[in-house]
């Protein structure tokens, strides 16, 4: 219980930190902190290969993702400034809209009845709820075919960023010089 | 389960607001960016909880494909980032109106 009141604070307050934050260099390094304590979190559901893979894809990936767009951008003729940021304007129409959508959510939570399940064995142990190998057997045999759309949804973020944001655009390359060779040679007949 | 299901699902909704705020309010793309990994994980967190709630790993399979849609989303989100500040350096969402109808 102490665990999960720590945890939560840690969570809420650096969230609220990557909201708020002047730049997001600093928004990264509180969305950080949220995720390891979100991993920590995992572990005392009984989920440790989302633990691991919340460090290692959010953690590893994803952030890294973030700090080099940020320097990218930082790298230009002028630096990337925040800039002036609307943020009371919009403020108080979207926190009134996040207090009605909690509330709601309070109501339904209120209403409804949970009763966990026990599950014999503990966090870490072998061959229990939640533990990789639970989990892989659960991915590779009933969920096969989820898995693999997972590695298709990748291969079209890798094509989409390539496309994007790779080398130039055609147009804007310096136009080849033109061969010299008909663009048909006559061909050698193939010997039959 | 020591701590009651409700608290876990409670802070999950509690994160997913501060998220939709910073969605709403932040006009600096990259923080909207990172407040959408901040939904993406609250809903992750929910799914995990009603998974160890009824011991039953499909919520563990369903985080893992979420988490896989996040990866991607971020990696496209950063690139349009990138090829629109290419073109203009804008410090604000709210400039970029080319495709407003």
């Amino acid at each position: 219980m102490i665990a999960f009141v720590l945890l939560s604070l840690a969570m809420i307050a650096s969230a609220l930190f990557t909201v708020t934050a002047k730049k997001p260099v600093y928004s990264v390094v509180g969305l950080l902190a949220n995720f390891i304590a979100l991993a920590i979190t995992y572990l005392t559901l009984h989920a440790e290969f989302l633990a691991v893979m919340q460090i290692v894809v959010y953690s590893g990936a994803i952030l890294i993702l973030f700090v080099f767009v940020i320097a990218l951008l930082s790298a230009g003729t002028k630096p990337f400034e925040p800039g002036p940021n609307r943020m009371p304007r919009a403020l108080v129409p979207a926190v009134i809209f996040a207090l009605i959508g909690f509330a709601a959510i309070v109501v339904t939570i209120g209403r409804s009845v949970f009763s966990p399940a026990p599950i014999a064995g503990a966090t870490g142990e072998a061959d229990v709820f939640g533990s990789v190998a639970n989990f892989g057997t659960a991915l590779f045999t009933r969920n096969l075919l989820p898995f693999e759309i997972t590695a298709f949804v990748l291969m079209v973020a890798i094509i989409g960023v390539v496309l994007l944001a790779g080398d130039e655009t055609p147009a804007a390359r310096p136009p080849k010089r033109l061969a010299r060779e008909p663009i048909n040679p006559p061909r050698e007949p193939i010997a039959r | 389960m020591s701590v009651p299901v409700e608290a876990y699902v409670i802070v999950a909704a509690i994160l997913f607001f501060i998220g939709v705020v910073g969605v709403i309010a932040r006009r600096n793309p990259l923080i909207q960016l990172m407040s959408i990994e901040l939904l993406f994980n609250s809903a992750n967190l929910a799914l995990t909880t009603f998974a160890r709630s009824w011991a039953n790993n499909d919520g563990h399979i369903f985080a893992f494909l979420v988490i896989t849609v996040a990866a991607a989303e971020a990696a496209i989100g950063l690139a349009i980032v990138v090829i629109v500040f290419r073109k203009t350096t804008f410090v604000d969402v709210d400039e970029v109106a080319t495709l407003k109808g």
